[in-house]
């Protein structure tokens, strides 16, 4: 079964059979604006909440977005070389950035719902 | 987003009505883009006539029998040579020819002048020209008005269709078209268009026509910066500041020739020096290869790892389609062709010396 948390930094994490695929939100890329670059994460690597997985890259600014749990990176989204825009258009489907195998599922507790998520950002 | 000491567009509610994003910019709060977004705005300026709202760079009216004589002194001009009407890119310099700001002066009779400066340098410009004006028979007088820019190659048939007529006007000449309007064939985009200073009632006048013609869409500070990157403008502040000359800066042609020779402005001697002693880094374009935008503040290397210079503006060009940016170089490396990288978060990008502009200027020169 699949289930999607949220965090404050405006990241959405879709969990299915341990691995998480994370995204950002509609809030956020309407935020950022025009995404021009994804500067995407290598697999394999091994992050620690609150590293940075990827860094987005809008025509004014770059701003990283961050592993939200720890864990293993075993995919990026490689859409996103040709058409960074991808995270504009859809952000929460096929402009999503890596995928993870998750290192401890516990530290979902601590995340949104989609409900609460929306609340947050009123 | 801005601090409470933010000063405030006086059309700052015809912003939020158009869904503007605000931010901070000079002490001032300003719309930064539109909910069409920078990539659409940006391109529209380029396709049609995008509506600025400038209002936070400052118009000085300078007059008096010693106005030439004063602007001579604090610029690298010959303000007595310009024709009626006629404007002049230059540069405030200090005693180091350091660029304090750059201006747009232009003559608006025998001894009247207008100057348009940065928002950013507005109190220090007119501060210091006061203190240069000391002994001289001229008034500086800081203007109240609303300025607006409309940039774009449809920008004279919608001014026009708007009730102003303005097309026989040439690039970087200047008018009175109304009592307190100022209105320049000028702009900071590279396409043609106008910049118009006016007072507030007649700006949401003059703004209700424009919005009549469906060419014209409002255009944020963030486009207004990606289209004067591809133009090749620089940005005080960040591409030039007192401690670029004109001549790193590159900006020696805004510099009559008699006057680099026996102009006698403030910075005479040590630019003359620094013609002499050439430069030392030079201001170039730059093209990072593949999609990566890189910013200001990144540092560039030559091919063997040594330092070579400094990125001062960059970005993403939607018109050109791929990264832009400014900076400068070690004027040995500052030839097209030169291998450079740039390197950003531990990684290297091949970034290669452009021409400036990116992105052809199309002023209307008559």
């Amino acid at each position: 079964m699949t289930k999607t948390y949220f965090t404050e930094d405006h990241e959405w994490i879709r969990v299915e059979g341990g691995v998480a695929t994370i995204g950002i939100t509609d809030y956020a890329q309407e935020q950022l604006g025009d995404i021009v670059f994804v500067e995407l994460p290598e697999i394999g690597r091994q992050l620690v909440k609150g590293d940075t997985a990827v860094v987005v890259e809008s025509v004014k600014a770059a701003s990283d977005v961050y592993a939200p749990v720890d864990g293993e990176i075993t995919e990026a989204n490689e859409a996103l070389s040709a058409d960074p825009a991808l995270v504009n258009s859809a952000a929460a489907g096929e402009g999503w950035l890596w995928k993870m195998k998750l290192a401890d599922e516990s530290q979902l507790n601590g995340l949104m719902d989609e409900a609460a998520y929306n609340s947050h950002i009123g | 987003m801005t601090g409470d000491d933010a000063r405030h567009l006086p059309l700052e509610d015809i912003h939020k009505t158009a869904g503007a994003k605000f931010g901070p910019f000079a002490g001032w709060s300003m719309p930064l883009t539109y909910p069409a977004g920078v990539m659409k705005e940006h391109l529209h300026v380029r396709e049609h006539a995008g509506l600025f709202d400038i209002s936070h760079m400052k118009l000085f009216e300078v007059e008096g029998p010693d106005a030439v004589a004063l602007l001579d002194l604090a610029c690298p001009l010959d303000a007595g040579a310009l024709a009626p009407s006629q404007s002049k890119y230059t540069l405030l310099l200090d005693e180091k020819a350091g660029i304090l700001d750059d201006l747009i002066v232009t003559r608006l009779g025998d001894s009247r002048f207008m100057v348009v400066a940065n928002a950013g340098n507005a109190a220090a410009d007119e501060a210091h020209l006061k203190a240069v004006a000391a002994g001289f028979d001229v008034r500086i007088t800081p203007l109240d008005r609303v300025f607006l820019a409309l940039q774009g190659p449809d920008a004279a048939a919608v001014l026009s269709h708007a009730g102003v007529e303005a097309g026989s006007l040439v690039f970087m000449h200047g008018i009175e078209p109304k009592e307190d309007w100022f209105l320049t064939r000028s702009g900071y985009t590279g396409e043609d268009g106008f910049e118009i200073g006016l007072p507030e009632a007649d700006a949401r006048e003059l703004i209700a026509r424009l919005f009549e013609d469906e060419r014209v869409q409002w255009i944020g500070l963030a486009a207004r910066d990606s289209l004067r990157l591809e133009a090749g403008l620089c940005l005080h502040g960040q591409d030039i500041g007192p401690v670029t000359t004109p001549v790193d800066a590159g900006l020696m042609w805004a510099i009559p020739k008699e006057i680099r020779a026996s102009g006698t402005f403030i910075g005479a001697p040590a630019l003359r020096a620094a013609i002499a002693a050439g430069a030392a880094r030079k201001r170039v374009g730059l093209k990072p290869e593949g999609r990566q935008p890189v910013r200001a503040g990144t540092p560039l290397f030559d091919a063997d790892g040594n330092p070579a210079g400094t990125v001062t503006s960059g970005g993403f060009g939607p018109s050109a389609g791929h990264p832009v940016a400014m900076g400068y170089v070690s004027a040995a490396l500052a030839s097209p062709g030169t291998p450079l990288f740039a390197e950003v978060r531990g990684t290297k990008i091949p970034v290669a010396i452009h021409p400036l502009p990116f992105t052809p200027h199309r002023y209307r020169k008559g």
